[in-house]
């Protein structure tokens, strides 16, 4: 697990990419919109880039058409040989790739930001690698600051061992924004609106980084994957019930060993049996049926997260 | 003793229909669950017969294959020359027509139920085809009488140009049932649950016509389908708004002249026109943004069944 630097230079190349699952509608709709209208992506040290990520998935309102694009961006399928059987999805990992890196090399973007909607009831939630980020850290953290009325949570994603595999592992650094529940090809105004504003304020982070400003050290909550718990299935594979109704968007709440966590359809209750509390995430997400997740274990863990220092070449404000 | 109700034949063959969108799981899983289990769904006398309509819709996930099942049980679908050609859910359709139907004919199944979900707040929602057909509107009386506290609204989609031609139209009593708001490809406790009901309910209702009871007169409350409104789009066919907060989960709520409709992209809110009230549904269903149908407008109306009782008896 290599952790990333911390930058020591601005941040001029800055990506904002939406439909990299073809059927969460609020980052389809803004990147379009800004596409046709750059202004809002501007700053006086960068303009951010709009990019649609998963185009065919997007013209067919589906997560994906081959496989799913947010799980491709590992060597394996960037550094292999093209191959016309290869899925629309790795084509399309190693074209990004282009654009936005190489991964790992000194010519990649400096900073992405993956937007992204779930059916489950997460509100505002940022995703990002590991708590080694320190750069996303001090960004979530910002964020937190910029809005005390709004819970907005910080994941962590990656699991121990596990290679980088998202769109944002691509670029110097990347986080990935979350909003929910919204249904899948349905663009509700209030995300929207919400999604907006969150970018505007991301871009505002990375400015001030750029103009120079230090940001001191501090103390936060995260929420680290320990675990995935899938649905009750018959032993043909089938579902055999759902999400209960008490842990039915429960996001972030502490679940208590004993709890219902599913409804059979003949009627029972199924109790969870983990030895800890939990904080169950993406409950009842649509696109992880097929993952056979019916939620996502997590730990509540307060890090201690360094100072980022200011820039020493920090760019002079325009004009 | 004399009394003027309507004398029925008894219903005798009912089906239960899910998977006709394969992406709207309440239906899709209440159906498989009852072919392995059927206990909860017999009544004495009843031939009761679950289906999962569009098998291949439903292991994609996906609303259909080729064209949507629900729209295709016309007498032109329905008669076309079977050939490897034919989009899957026209073949499908004849398939079911011939097992259901014939659509119009004296062999077909009495009560179809054709289980659906929306992403629309709709709560539970009864879609009736014919404003004059006593028995539906005495069940949907009984049902909405059973529910309650929980409301259970009736949609009317009798209409010369947007009814259209219905999977559970081949049985002689065509049932709708849709319930929300449930994302597709989402199975929710809740709906599942209210989902439940609402066909214990309907059974519960042909099982006491069945034996005999007499059903008063009655009346219910309908919203009737007028007219469909589409997402204000640019020249590329893209949205170029969203269904405003206001107006967003607010189906079955009156929305007057100059209410905010839609929000633009850059901020301007589009009101109503028109000068009278409507009553909106299906705000926001993620599958009408390809039909081009951000709402449909309804209009409130009372609709009145005559007393009803099995002829048998």
């Amino acid at each position: 697990m290599c952790s990333r630097p911390v930058p020591r230079e601005p941040l001029h190349r800055v990506a904002v990419t939406g439909g990299t699952h073809g059927n969460e509608m609020s980052g389809i709709c803004l990147v379009r919109h800004w596409l046709q209208a750059p202004g809002e992506l501007q700053r006086p040290s960068f303009s951010a880039v709009p990019v649609l990520a998963n185009l065919a998935a997007i013209a067919a309102c589906r997560r994906y058409v081959g496989c799913d694009l947010n799980r491709t961006f590992i060597s394996t399928f960037l550094t292999a040989k093209a191959s016309p059987d290869d899925p629309y999805e790795v084509t399309r990992a190693r074209e990004l790739n282009q654009l936005l890196g190489p991964k790992a090399s000194s010519q990649a973007f400096d900073f992405v930001l993956d937007l992204h909607n779930t059916t489950a009831n997460v509100g505002t939630c940022l995703i990002i690698d590991t708590n080694q980020d320190v750069f996303a850290m001090h960004l979530c953290h910002h964020l937190q600051l910029q809005n005390p009325e709004l819970p907005c949570r910080v994941i962590l994603y990656q699991r121990p061992g596990e290679e980088r595999f998202s769109l944002s592992s691509v670029t110097k650094n990347g986080i990935s924004l979350e909003l929910g529940p919204q249904p899948q090809g349905v663009l509700r105004a209030d995300l929207f609106s919400q999604m907006r504003a969150l970018v505007a304020a991301v871009l505002d982070f990375i400015e001030l980084f750029n103009q120079g400003t230090a940001f001191p050290a501090f103390e936060m909550k995260a929420y680290s994957i320990v675990g995935t718990v899938d649905f009750p299935r018959t032993k043909d594979g089938h579902l055999a019930g759902t999400v209960h109704p008490r842990l039915q968007d429960q996001d972030f709440e502490l679940l208590q060993p004993g709890a219902p966590i599913f409804q059979m359809f003949s009627g029972e209750d199924v109790l969870y049996e983990g030895e800890s509390t939990v904080y169950p995430v993406f409950i009842n997400e649509a696109a992880y049926y097929e993952k056979g997740i019916a939620f996502f274990q997590t730990k509540k863990l307060t890090f201690s997260v360094p100072a980022l220092p200011a820039l020493t070449s920090a760019c002079t404000p325009g004009p | 003793m004399t009394s003027c109700h309507i004398a029925e034949e008894p219903i005798k063959k009912v089906a239960i229909f899910g998977g006709t969108h394969g992406n709207e799981l309440t239906g899709v899983f209440l159906v498989k669950h009852w072919l392995q289990n059927g206990a909860e769904i017999q009544r004495t006398g009843l031939e009761i017969k679950p289906l999962i309509t569009n098998p291949k819709a439903v292991k994609k996930c996906t609303r259909y294959i080729d064209c949507d099942l629900n729209r295709v049980f016309d007498s032109e679908n329905l008669g076309k020359e079977i050939s490897e050609d034919l989009p899957y859910e026209v073949r499908r359709a004849q398939e079911i027509n011939l097992l259901f139907g014939p659509k119009h004919s004296e062999d077909s199944y009495d009560i179809i139920f054709d289980l659906h979900n929306t992403t629309s707040n709709m709560g539970c929602t009864l879609i009736l085809e014919d404003s004059r057909n006593n028995l539906l509107i005495q069940m949907f009386h009984y049902i909405k009488t059973s529910l309650a506290p929980l409301p259970c609204y009736v949609y009317l989609i009798e209409h010369p140009t947007f009814k259209y031609a219905t999977t559970r139209s081949v049985a002689k009593y065509p049932v709708g049932i849709e319930v929300g708001p449930q994302p597709h490809g989402v199975l929710r406790a809740d709906i599942l649950n209210q989902m439940r009901k609402m066909i214990k309910h309907a059974l519960d209702f042909i099982h006491d016509f069945n034996e005999g009871k007499e059903f008063p007169p009655c009346a219910i409350e309908v919203y009737k389908i007028m007219e469909k409104v589409d997402y204000p789009r640019n020249e590329n066919g893209e949205i170029s708004a969203v269904i405003h907060p206001d107006l967003q989960d607010q189906d079955w709520k009156p929305l007057h002249p100059g209410d905010p409709v839609f929000l633009t992209l850059d901020g301007k809110t589009i009101p109503l026109g028109g000068d009278c009230t409507v009553y909106p549904v299906f705000i926001n269903e993620a599958s009408y943004y390809e039909k081009k149908e951000a709402f449909a407008k309804t209009t409130k109306l009372t609709l009145k069944a005559k007393s009803i009782r099995s002829s048998l008896h």
